[in-house]
């Protein structure tokens, strides 16, 4: 009797332990979270001003000036990627949802997606490097030399096993009936698909397609050696060209206080991208993909 | 029998539904296209691993040919001073050995630090906490998941450094100094502890949240089991979820392995960027993804950027390795489960 009732002591015991561990673990982990995120949003906001949204980069060592030319060059790489990345992604999404069900081609094509998004992006950079800023074949464009062409092919090639994944989990919350309804009236499959299916399911995979954009958009890695940054504004595919996390990573590292400001005010904005698409995709995929059809 | 007699083949019956359906002709070819360009587009990210393994081990036949698999573990001793040597860019010497010892070093001591934390806080968020707790918890981590990597490194420039220097690091020297493990020669802050830390904080989202969706396909079947028994709550989490879920809790932490292994800007900022093998982990090194960040646009010579590819590559394939073990684990247990479940 007597040793039994040690026992169930004990094990209460653990029991209470286990849960204060639990509970420390939860805050010793919240804790530097929400202080890395307010500390983010502190040192930005205060750092935020007009210029920078309008001045390119002063001279190193003086004061003042902005990103403008890194917000300008950053929507350049994030335009040219998206159109590489979305349709691919999307299109990749429709045959895994709609067509590939069920299959071995479709389980491998998710499963090489799921690894391709493991791929650390450095290793795309030095993709993108070799085949593009390497070989020099004079005929063509874009080829032999660093562009904004040959960074923007690099985060392109990030977005789609995202948006592939994203646009097909949208499209399985698709219910059967809609599809049958559509088939049912006699319109083709295509258009079915395309007005009727991805029509319904587009709000999510326009958030989807925005998460897949804050993502590369911060993506430092792969731009290092191929768009490899410019201290001008620069709109051109066929030239070096500036981007945000580019210019970040480079002013954190030097040795002025302007340019730590600088730094801190581009993290901000690319951390309020981030928050937007995050909270965005939150808010479709809590109210179901239907509701938001209408 | 007027009707049925009359239906084939006489075009003034045909139902003007019908009518109208073959008028538009037609739409088997539009649907056999349309289906193949999917399938293309589908096709296009094997096409891209491809693509990427291809260039890779094309660019680096040049550094494969002259040290071959040496590479990654041989030394050279220099010709003038006597001293070990990894990596010379002035004499064309390349071994990758620093890099592996850091990337590998810098990893697990992320797993050592990000695992227990990660866990215990999956187990919090699905077995303990308040629903009203529940959701805001799981926005914050999906939202530092998303966080970019150069983010966590100006973070950790201006804060985590100074504060592993001031405060931090003496205390080790003085508590762990005798295990060899913190020696008191690098009175930067930056090195392997500092790049262990930012990488721990930067892979929990991931292994927290995956575990919770782990721990959220055991069905609750399960728990009522283990509670009708008599057991006492965490009895029932460990025989009860944590047993039944070890496998995807593995993949978990096998992907957070796989992020570690291959993150580049938030280490390259703190890591000191020497190729040095220290058994300090306050000693400054370098990582397989930060040489490559560090060194790729000033590379001297063909054979040094070639070998910084040949990096590249073994880092990719480790990592596709890694990952595609990690997504086994879990889809092994997640599977037939909604993914999305909070």
């Amino acid at each position: 009797m007597r040793g039994e009732s040690l026992k169930s002591k004990i094990r209460t015991i653990t029991d209470h332990a286990v849960t204060v561990l639990a509970v420390l673990a939860t805050v010793l982990v919240v804790t530097p979270l929400v202080v890395i995120f307010g500390y983010l949003v502190f040192k930005g906001a205060s750092s935020l001003n007009l210029a920078f949204f309008t001045e390119i980069p002063k001279p190193e060592g003086e004061i003042g000036g902005g990103m403008a030319n890194s917000i300008v060059g950053s929507g350049v790489l994030l335009g040219l990627s998206s159109l590489i990345g979305v349709p691919l992604g999307i299109g990749g999404g429709i045959f895994l949802a709609e067509f590939g069900r069920g299959t071995a081609l479709a389980n491998a094509i998710r499963f090489t997606a799921d690894v391709l998004n493991g791929v650390p992006s450095i290793v795309m950079g030095l993709a993108a490097y070799a085949l593009i800023v390497s070989p020099h074949v004079s005929f063509l464009p874009f080829l032999g030399h660093f562009s904004a062409f040959s960074g923007g092919v690099a985060l392109g090639i990030m977005m789609i096993p995202t948006v592939c994944r994203t646009t097909e989990e949208m499209l399985l919350m698709v219910p059967h009936a809609v599809r049958e309804a559509a088939l049912g009236l006699g319109v083709p499959n295509w258009r079915s698909v395309l007005s009727i299916t991805l029509k319904t399911a587009s709000p999510g995979i326009i958030t989807g397609c925005m998460l897949a954009f804050a993502r590369v958009a911060g993506e430092t890695a792969p731009l290092l050696f191929t768009a490899l940054g410019n201290s001008f504004m620069s709109t051109s595919l066929n030239q070096p060209i500036e981007a945000l996390p580019l210019q970040i990573y480079v002013y954190a590292l030097s040795p002025y206080d302007d340019q730590h400001r600088l730094a801190w005010a581009g993290a901000l904005v690319l951390i309020l991208l981030i928050v937007v698409a995050v909270s965005l995709v939150r808010y479709v995929t809590s109210r179901g993909v239907l509701k938001g059809a209408s | 029998m007027d009707q049925s007699a009359a239906k084939p083949n006489t075009a003034e019956t045909v139902s003007p539904i019908r009518q109208y359906l073959l008028s538009r002709g037609n739409s088997a070819l539009a649907d056999k296209f349309f289906h193949a360009l999917m399938v293309l587009c589908a096709l296009s990210i094997f096409a891209i691993v491809a693509l990427i393994a291809w260039q890779l081990v094309s660019n680096s036949q040049l550094t494969w040919h002259k040290f071959g698999f040496g590479f990654f573990y041989k030394t050279f001793v220099s010709p003038v001073t006597g001293d070990k040597l990894y990596w010379d860019p002035v004499n064309e010497q390349f071994s990758a050995l620093p890099f592996v010892y850091g990337t590998l070093v810098s990893s697990f001591l992320s797993l050592l630090i990000a695992v227990p934390l990660g866990v215990g806080l999956a187990i919090f968020l699905t077995e303990m906490s308040p629903r009203v707790l529940r959701g805001p918890l799981a926005f914050l981590t999906e939202l530092l998941a998303a966080i970019p990597s150069v983010i966590y490194g100006l973070w950790a420039v201006f804060v985590l450094v100074p504060l592993l220097r001031q405060y931090v690091n003496p205390v080790l020297v003085t508590t762990l100094g005798w295990t060899g493990l913190f020696s008191d020669d690098n009175p930067t802050g930056l090195g392997f502890f500092a790049g262990g830390v930012i990488l721990s904080i930067m892979i929990l989202p991931i292994i927290s949240s995956l575990t919770r969706e782990v721990m959220t396909a055991v069905p609750h079947s399960q728990r009522e089991a283990v509670l009708a028994l008599g057991a006492t709550r965490w009895e029932m989490i460990r025989t009860g979820v944590l047993r039944n879920a070890r496998i995807g809790i593995v993949g978990a932490i096998i992907l957070g392995l796989g992020r570690a292994l291959g993150e580049t800007m938030a280490v390259t900022m703190v890591i000191g960027n020497t190729p040095e093998i220290h058994k300090s982990l306050l000693a400054n090194g370098s990582s397989m993804a930060s040489v490559i960040a560090n060194e790729f646009t000033e590379a001297v010579s063909d054979v040094h950027r070639t070998a910084l590819i040949e990096i590249g590559l073994a880092l990719f394939i480790v990592t596709i390795i890694v990952n595609a073990l990690a997504q086994l684990l879990v889809w092994a247990v997640t599977r037939g489960t909604p993914s999305r479940a909070n």
